[in-house]
């Protein structure tokens, strides 16, 4: 399990490995011909934000290599806001008091509907936590619904034995997207109230889900919840121990930054876009083969010059209220999404970008 | 191998991660082969020079029922002796070989050697896995020899495999190494300690395999037929110890090519 490895990780070594990282450290580094995940506190390192050209083109040459000219996009379906979890900086906290939903079969399906009109073909199912408003086989259910039109459906739902993802494994779904939050134990216990606040199980969870045949897995972390260059580097540490261990797993990773929500939590620092750049290039130099996954919580401006430097995947046209494809019922978001752009909007800038925008890369044939 | 993650945990001193194969631990990477010598006593004394601590036995060659030569020049006190399949040329052949051996001598290791081809002495690699999955249930340590292909490499280790031992070049023929770009591989993925054998011509290519971070290597023919195969086993010690050093001593790596490039950060500022 990844926890014991995790615990033994010097953090005072670490935090000094990467703020009082040198140029020549960043220089020794930079002339390797690949990076591990060991040099991933210098290249996050304060130091390596001047070298930032340097590590661009380096991530994007990985990129290119390994994944094309192309960037993967889906869209994420919320299915329900209910929450019985109290996290300090989440639309969906339960003690906020704006209206939720739980969607219905039939309301899913027009969602969907929508969805495959714009051309999406992989739908992330989101929800809160609830397991009595969205059960388990619930999920299943719709699962089973929508994988005759969608090449392949992701969940980012509550953390699941492996019995329960083996169930959703059969229905349908290809891979699963539970982030950490924050690796900073004690400050995970400030913030999450509810069967979230349960740090160790949260953190097995990628691989109770890789033990039940998931061929994706996503890992992620929220930053401005702690020290970020510290919980990128956990997040690196995860990714990398996933990989090894669970090698026939595809893993993707998320990095989404703290954004208004309901609730006006603050967040610790401010992550300036530079930074969360260098954070991909750095994740890219060490990781060749990793999903990096950009979604609409980020501007514009930066979705469009991050693509072909490192990302490999998007959202785009989100709705996070479930219900906000089709109606204009405005029940609680998750999050406010910056870059509002449909889908064929943003289809059209990676064209003139020179990168192609694929729909599809999976086919609901390879599952029995 | 690798040099423990340093950014991560703290070190007194910069270490090599410790050889350790199914519990038992290896001061030397440095593992021999008992073949081709031309006398059991320059067998006997090469084995002292290279300070090696495992060496290898092909079961084709000794009795381990009736007085034999070369096992009498092998001290089992000393060394880790490891029966290898050598000749067999399928899985059954290497299971009644393994364990006849294991009957004989109580020892529970076995280099797992299946090469139906006698020219080029080539790993088949669907016989070794089921040979292998066997032999696990069996309670077999069992380190298999296959081409440097990582994916065979990493479903022996799922099934259980003690090591990896993926080859240089064909066996016996010298070449040194040529399956580089697939070590590199192996040896990044795997949980297991990777022994490079087999076409280990020179110490260099010792070297060379330690270098790119195998755990050990494993070598025969270039110390048993050379002129003064004593010489060339200290030689080959020294090698091996050369790239343990080098290793510890955070080297200089291949300059990628710098590119010089118009701006590609500027939607940053």
């Amino acid at each position: 399990m990844f926890e014991p490895l995790l615990n033994s990780v010097d953090l005072n070594l670490l935090k000094n490995r990467i703020y009082n990282a040198s140029p020549a450290d960043v220089e020794h580094v930079l002339q390797k011909q690949h990076c591990t995940p060991d040099d991933f506190p210098v290249l996050i390192s304060p130091a390596a934000a001047n070298f930032i050209e340097t590590l661009a083109a380096r991530s994007r040459q990985i990129t290119t290599l390994r994944f094309g000219k192309t960037i993967r996009l889906y869209a994420p379906l919320y299915i329900s806001n209910e929450c019985v979890n109290a996290c300090a900086y989440c639309g969906f906290n339960t003690h906020n008091t704006t209206p939720r939903t739980t969607l219905t079969r039939d309301e899913i399906l027009t969602e969907s509907d929508v969805l495959h009109r714009q051309g999406f073909r992989h739908l992330l199912l989101v929800s809160g936590e609830h397991r009595a408003r969205v059960p388990v086989t619930f999920i299943a259910d719709i699962a089973r619904m929508l994988r005759k039109k969608f090449a392949a459906l992701a969940i980012e739902v509550y953390p699941m034995e492996t019995n329960e993802y083996q169930l959703l494994a059969e229905s349908g779904i290809t891979s699963i997207a539970v982030y950490q939050e924050t690796y900073d134990r004690t400050r995970y216990a400030e913030l999450h109230q509810g069967p979230k606040a349960d740090f160790s199980y949260r953190l097995a969870t990628p691989e109770r889900a890789a033990h039940a045949g998931l061929r994706e897995i996503g890992i992620g972390a929220l930053l401005g919840l702690s020290d970020h260059k510290l919980d990128l580097a956990l997040l690196a540490l995860h990714a990398g121990y996933l990989m090894k261990k669970y090698w026939k797993a595809q893993i993707s990773i998320s990095f989404p930054r703290i954004r208004q929500a309901a609730g006006n939590f603050h967040a610790s620092e401010t992550i300036t876009d530079s930074q969360l750049a260098q954070a991909v290039f750095a994740l890219r130099m060490i990781m060749p083969d990793a999903d990096l996954v950009l979604s609409t919580r980020e501007n514009q401006t930066f979705r469009n010059g991050m693509a072909g430097l490192g990302i490999t995947r998007m959202s785009a046209g989100s709705r996070t209220n479930p219900g906000g494809y089709s109606t204009e019922d405005n029940a609680l978001e998750q999050f406010a999404v910056d870059d509002q752009r449909s889908a064929s909007e943003v289809a059209a800038m990676l064209d003139n970008k020179g990168l192609e925008p694929v729909w599809k890369d999976f086919d609901r044939f390879f599952l029995s | 191998m690798q040099i423990t993650l340093k950014s991560f945990h703290s070190l007194e001193v910069a270490e090599l991660k410790e050889l350790v194969i199914a519990g038992r631990k290896f001061t030397s990477r440095l593992f021999v082969g008992t073949g081709k010598y031309p006398s059991p006593d320059i067998l006997r004394q090469s084995l002292v020079a290279s300070g090696t601590e495992m060496v290898t036995v092909a079961l084709r060659r000794v009795s381990l029922t009736e007085p034999d030569p070369t096992i009498a020049a092998i001290d089992f006190e000393k060394y880790l002796v490891m029966p290898n399949t050598s000749g067999a040329k399928d899985a059954e052949e290497a299971l009644r070989l393994a364990r006849l051996a294991r009957t004989a001598s109580g020892l529970d290791w076995i280099k797992l050697e299946v090469t139906p081809d006698p020219v080029y002495l080539l790993p088949d690699p669907a016989e070794t896995l089921k040979a292998a999955e066997v032999l696990i249930k069996e309670g077999f340590i069992v380190l298999p020899y296959i081409h440097a292909d990582p994916t065979l490499a990493r479903r022996l280790e799922d099934i259980g495999c003690a090591a990896i031992m993926p080859l240089g070049s064909p066996i016996g023929s010298a070449r040194g190494i040529k399956t580089e770009e697939f070590l590199r591989i192996i040896i990044e993925q795997a949980s297991v300690p990777v022994v490079v054998d087999a076409g280990i011509g020179m110490p260099s290519h010792a070297a060379q395999a330690i270098e790119l971070g195998a755990d050990a290597v494993l070598v025969n023919t270039a110390i048993a037929i050379a002129a003064d195969p004593v010489l060339m086993a200290e030689a080959f010690r020294l090698a091996v110890q050369a790239a343990e050093k080098a290793l510890l001593s955070g080297p200089i790596e291949q300059q990628t090519h710098a590119a010089a490039s118009s701006p590609l950060t500027g939607f940053l500022e």
